[in-house]
């Protein structure tokens, strides 16, 4: 067997409230293999966008280890992380996150510029057109329907060829048809490439195409639920 | 990545941001503008004056040289000297005298005039104006002569008109006409009276002029073209080292005024470094607000893999580039204000001015411009590195640590020095560019601290407002987590600070010479009053009853050269008390008002070699020490005496106090006169007037409330400048509290629509808002208050050396202004959130 992709061993994450430190996740341990599709479920406010946030290095866990490609997380600093996620990892947001002052296809073309790739522009043009959206390259992101803005966030997730794809509630947004544009597009991209990839959502016909599925209650892994 | 590949990418990305527009930055760039041109402002008139003077130097000194003696003319040596070296000579004398008037119905009108007795020779350099036009030849050759020409002040003061007659001494004189340019009127000096010229020559017989009378003398030289000025200076300090003569040349034609616009330039300057400094918080205001925009942009960058170098670059370079824009707006209209209205305040200049483009003027202007921008955005930029990826679904920017990283803190404190030390350097004056930058740093310490405080209390004080909703709105936002509460206190505070400090100490100083100079001053101070003339005038002045007091004491005027046999200035460096020539007296008994603190006064009879008795505190300043022995020069006589004694001389008090006073036998061989004050009632100084100008017409009184009022009218003239410094600081930190406002606006107007939707009129919510920024405006005036005062205070009592009292009006006015200032800028910004349907706000919010 192969070493595990992503590995959470004991993970916990506790945040500073106003009425106190808040215990967001507590004892969080799954390994996820490589080329896996991984959907996490549960109730909001189970934690499970704060656990797939500790996946990719973008929140600090408080305790317990985090590794992915056999690196641990937990013992980078920030920028180290920074550089990590430019070369292994790609994030898809509910709430698409594109940069308002860039193009798409400049958008596109950031992860691969923050890389140092000399050819950026032409392999954003190539991943907005595998995305459709090639007639679009220079509209702002105001300009662009929500479906379509998930579109290129989806194309700038994949632009790197990461190994590990993230996308926290990527249909969140979006009425129907465009959901399950996106999730056809999320799905083509990760057969692919061959990238690893969690999904969090809500939606269970989603979190069916999926080949495992965690439940998460009260930032903990919830069995009983998986089970059900 | 390397830096350069890090800095090129950042460069890239900062491109893409500024396409946006420069909507979020028109505070930043308007404060740095304002904060620029003021200082660019005020040194281009500077630059200006100093390019007039410069230019007109030997037109403003009447030659390319002068040499002048206090109280002598020159020896046939030094006269023949002059006419060997230089190519032409003017000899003139300048005293003051009393110009009288008698009117038909044969009442007398008597006024103080500042007389220049010329020769055939004046002017060397420039022209006099007369009206009417004509050559000052042809005015003194009016009928009937002798004639003289005079200011319109000293005519209309007079009520005479050309072609009366007045008299000086026991002479009488045509006015031939009215004197409107004197040329070289900027080396006179400070003057009692309005200026009159005479030949000298026509002075004969007028009493005037006679031995022991105060006077100057000038000797204007026009030196051959290939005569170095230095040479000629070095030879004449040289051959008459110990003559008293004293030297200045066209390359420093008016020092006193030079030095005097250079140092209002440089307080001026100061201020405007206030200004910037309120324009910094500012800037930085605008900064923190644009970051906290870019946010989401910063942490999805985060996400995609930038590191915190090319994220701190990214918006360095930006936020550089649009501080370069407001740096270079602010050097144009530094330049172009001036440079347009140089007609205007060419007119108003009592000096000439010549305009330009001073690339040494902008360029300081621009260093300050740049530092502050440094300073002032390096803080806010330096959090960027605090922006993680997990602020994209959490709120993270408000919750990092209030100091940024030491590092960045070093690189502040270092710029915060290199400014200061630029400051220092351009004005040239340490103390006075430390004491600003305390001042400033004080202010601003206390000023955040208050602002903190005054959350603090809006929070503590939130209960006390139960029943009141608006109020307890108001606090509510005064103390909540957007308060705007530290930038507005920091940017109407600092402005308000130094109208307030400004307000204080001229206050303090016009009252200590307005209202408690006069009443401990004398009435009169009556001056070449001849030996003779002493028993008669002390007849009169003595037996008058409304005479409280007079005091009468020989008076000369001497230079202090040597102190134990070493050039005095290498003893007692650049002491007041060795600018130019002292007063001098002599006496045998001790004076009864005398007061020794240290050593012993000589016996009346004492009749060996000169001693000295010295005022104590200039003693102690300079150094000196008893049994030291001074070279004193004395109408070009070197008299050298040992102090014997120290005495108490209070010079606050506009009476009669002389630095230096000898034994009888030292002087008494010396031509002098007298000097007396005499403390009169107020009714009784015309007739007193009167009565000695009849009996000794040689006797100059100088009526002390005029030289009060012309001090008066001096220092209102640095208080008016001073204060539109302060305006430009205070415009400045209008401008920040109106980007305050505007940064504020969305959360008002998203708070207004949730208090209508529970019900509250648009009357309460207007309330609220008047009352949030009317207890905020309130609280910068009164914190400076403080400031101002402390600043006020610590001038008075240790550089002016003035008592120190509150002036209430101003500082009521002051609290009053910020409240005003505040309310109004608040009020402006109210009507958005008054107007806003609170559906489309709350629909927009979701």
């Amino acid at each position: 067997m192969t070493d595990p992709i992503l590995s959470l061993t004991d993970a916990r994450l506790t945040l500073d409230g106003n009425a106190g430190p808040v215990e967001i996740l507590r004892g969080i341990s799954l390994e996820v293999e490589k080329g896996e599709t991984l959907g996490l479920v549960g109730p909001s406010g189970s934690g499970k966008s704060s656990l797939l946030m500790l996946m990719g290095g973008l929140e600090r866990a408080t305790g317990g280890r985090i590794a992915a490609l056999g690196q641990d997380l937990t013992a980078m600093d920030e920028d180290a992380l920074a550089r990590f996620r430019r070369e292994h990892m790609g994030v898809v947001f509910q709430s698409f996150h594109l940069i308002p002052t860039m193009t798409a296809l400049e958008n596109v073309a950031t992860p691969l510029e923050l890389a140092g790739k000399p050819d950026a522009f032409t392999r954003a043009h190539e991943e907005l057109k595998s995305v459709g959206l090639e007639a679009r390259a220079d509209h702002y992101p105001a300009q662009l329907s929500g479906g379509e803005q998930q579109r290129v966030a989806l194309a700038r997730a994949s632009a790197p060829r990461p190994d590990i794809l993230l996308a926290d509630e990527p249909t969140g947004n979006l009425d129907g048809p465009n959901g399950e544009a996106i999730m056809e597009l999320l799905f083509g991209l990760r057969d692919r490439h061959g990238a690893t990839l969690v999904l969090v959502t809500h939606a269970p016909d989603l979190a069916a195409r999926c080949d495992r599925v965690i439940h998460l209650r009260d930032g903990v892994l919830d069995l009983a639920g998986a089970a059900a | 990545m390397s830096l350069s590949v890090d800095a090129r990418l950042a460069a890239r990305f900062a491109g893409r941001e500024l396409r946006g527009g420069l909507s979020g930055f028109r505070i930043l760039l308007a404060c740095l503008a304002l904060g620029v041109a003021a200082i660019a402002g005020v040194g281009t008139v500077r630059s200006a004056i100093e390019a007039g003077l410069a230019a007109e130097g030997s037109a403003l000194l009447g030659g390319d040289a002068e040499v002048s003696f206090t109280y002598r003319f020159a020896t046939d040596e030094e006269r023949a000297w002059m006419e060997r070296t230089a190519a032409g000579v003017s000899e003139i004398a300048d005293f003051r005298s009393m110009a009288v008037v008698t009117r038909p119905d044969g009442t007398v009108e008597r006024a103080l005039t500042q007389i220049k007795a010329v020769d055939t020779a004046y002017p060397l350099v420039g022209t006099v104006g007369l009206s009417p036009e004509m050559p000052l030849t042809e005015a003194f050759a009016c009928t009937p002569g002798p004639c003289v020409v005079a200011e319109a002040l000293l005519s209309d003061r007079l009520g005479l008109s050309v072609g009366d007659s007045l008299r000086l001494g026991s002479k009488d004189f045509t006015l031939a006409a009215v004197l409107t340019r004197e040329p070289d009127s900027a080396t006179a000096g400070f003057g009692f009276g309005p200026r009159l010229i005479v030949r000298r020559a026509d002075l004969d017989g007028a009493g005037l002029l006679e031995p022991g009378t105060l006077f100057d003398s000038h000797y204007r030289l026009l030196l051959p073209p290939e005569a170095s000025v230095d040479s000629v200076k070095a030879e004449a300090t040289r051959q008459f080292e110990d003559t008293g003569l004293r030297w200045r040349d066209a390359r420093n034609g008016a020092p006193g005024v030079a030095q005097f616009v250079d140092r209002l330039g440089a307080f001026l300057v100061l201020v405007g470094l206030s200004g910037l400094a309120v324009g910094g918080v500012g800037v930085s205001s605008a900064v923190r607000a644009y970051l906290a925009r870019k946010t989401g942009v910063i942490a999805t960058l985060r996400t995609l893999g930038a590191t915190r170098r090319v994220i701190f670059l990214t918006y360095f370079l930006q936020i550089g580039a649009l501080s370069i824009l407001g740096i270079l707006a602010g050097l144009a209209l530094g330049t172009l204000v001036p440079l347009t209205l140089a007609p205007l305040i060419a007119d108003l200049l009592p000096v000439p001015a010549q305009f330009g483009i001073f690339p040494g003027t902008l360029a300081e202007a621009a260093i300050y411009g740049v530092l502050t921008a440094l300073i002032f955005t390096l803080w806010p930029l330096a959090r960027t590195g605090d922006i993680r990826a997990a602020t994209l679904f959490r709120d993270a920017m408000g919750a990092g640590p209030l100091l940024p990283d030491w590092r960045y803190l070093m690189v502040i404190l270092a710029l915060a020095g290199v400014l200061v030390l630029s400051a220092a350097v351009f004005s040239g004056t340490w103390g006075l560019t430390l004491w600003t930058t305390g001042g400033i740093v004080f202010a601003l310490a206390l000023l955040t601290l208050a602002g903190f405080g005054v959350q603090r209390l809006a929070r503590r004080a939130h209960g006390l407002a139960r029943g009141r909703a608006a109020l307890r709105w108001a606090l509510a936002a005064i103390g909540g987590p957007r308060s705007e509460a530290l930038p507005v206190v920091l940017s109407l505070g600092l402005g308000l600070s130094v109208l307030a400090a400004v307000g204080q100490i001229d206050g303090n100083l016009r009252s200590a010479i307005t209202s408690q100079l006069p009443e401990r001053a004398p009435s009169y101070f009556f001056v070449d009053i001849q030996k003779d003339q002493m028993p008669g005038f002390l007849d009169r002045v003595e037996g008058d009853p409304a005479v409280s007091r007079l005091e009468a004491a020989p008076m000369l005027r001497g230079i202090i050269t040597r102190i134990n046999d070493r050039p005095a200035e290498e003893v007692a460096g650049k002491h007041w008390v060795l600018r130019g020539d002292r007063g001098v007296t002599y006496s045998g008994p001790l004076p009864e008002t005398t007061r020794l603190t240290a050593g012993d006064w000589w016996g009346e009879d004492y009749t060996g070699p000169p001693l000295i008795s010295f005022a104590a505190e200039e003693a102690e300043e300079m150094g000196l020490t008893l049994g030291d022995e001074m070279t004193v020069n004395i109408l070009g006589r070197d008299i050298t005496g040992t102090i014997a004694s120290f005495r108490e001389v209070d010079f606050s008090t506009a009476g009669m106090g002389f630095v230096m006073a000898m034994n009888p036998s030292a002087l008494e061989g010396a031509p002098h006169s007298f000097i007396a004050t005499v403390y009169a009632e107020e009714e009784a100084e015309a007739a007193i007037l009167r009565d000695i100008g009849n009996a000794f017409p040689n006797v100059t009184a100088i009526r002390v409330r005029d030289a009060i009022d012309r001090v008066a009218t001096l220092l209102a003239g640095v208080a008016s400048a001073t204060s539109w410094g302060a305006a430009a600081t205070l415009l400045t930190g209008f401008l920040v509290l109106i980007g305050a406002a505007l940064s504020g606006e969305r959360e008002r107007v998203y708070e207004a629509a949730v208090l209508k939707t529970l019900g509250a009129s648009r009357g309460r919510i207007l309330t609220s808002l008047a009352l949030r920024s009317a207890l905020l405006g309130a609280a910068a005036g009164m914190v400076a208050l403080v400031a101002g005062l402390a600043g006020g205070w610590a001038v008075c009592r240790f550089v002016m050396e003035t008592p120190f009292t509150v002036i209430w009006g101003n500082a009521l006015a002051i609290v009053l202004g910020g409240l005003i200032a505040n309310l109004l800028a608040g009020l402006a910004f109210a009507w958005r959130p008054l107007a806003a349907r609170p559906a489309q706000v709350l629909r927009a919010r979701d």
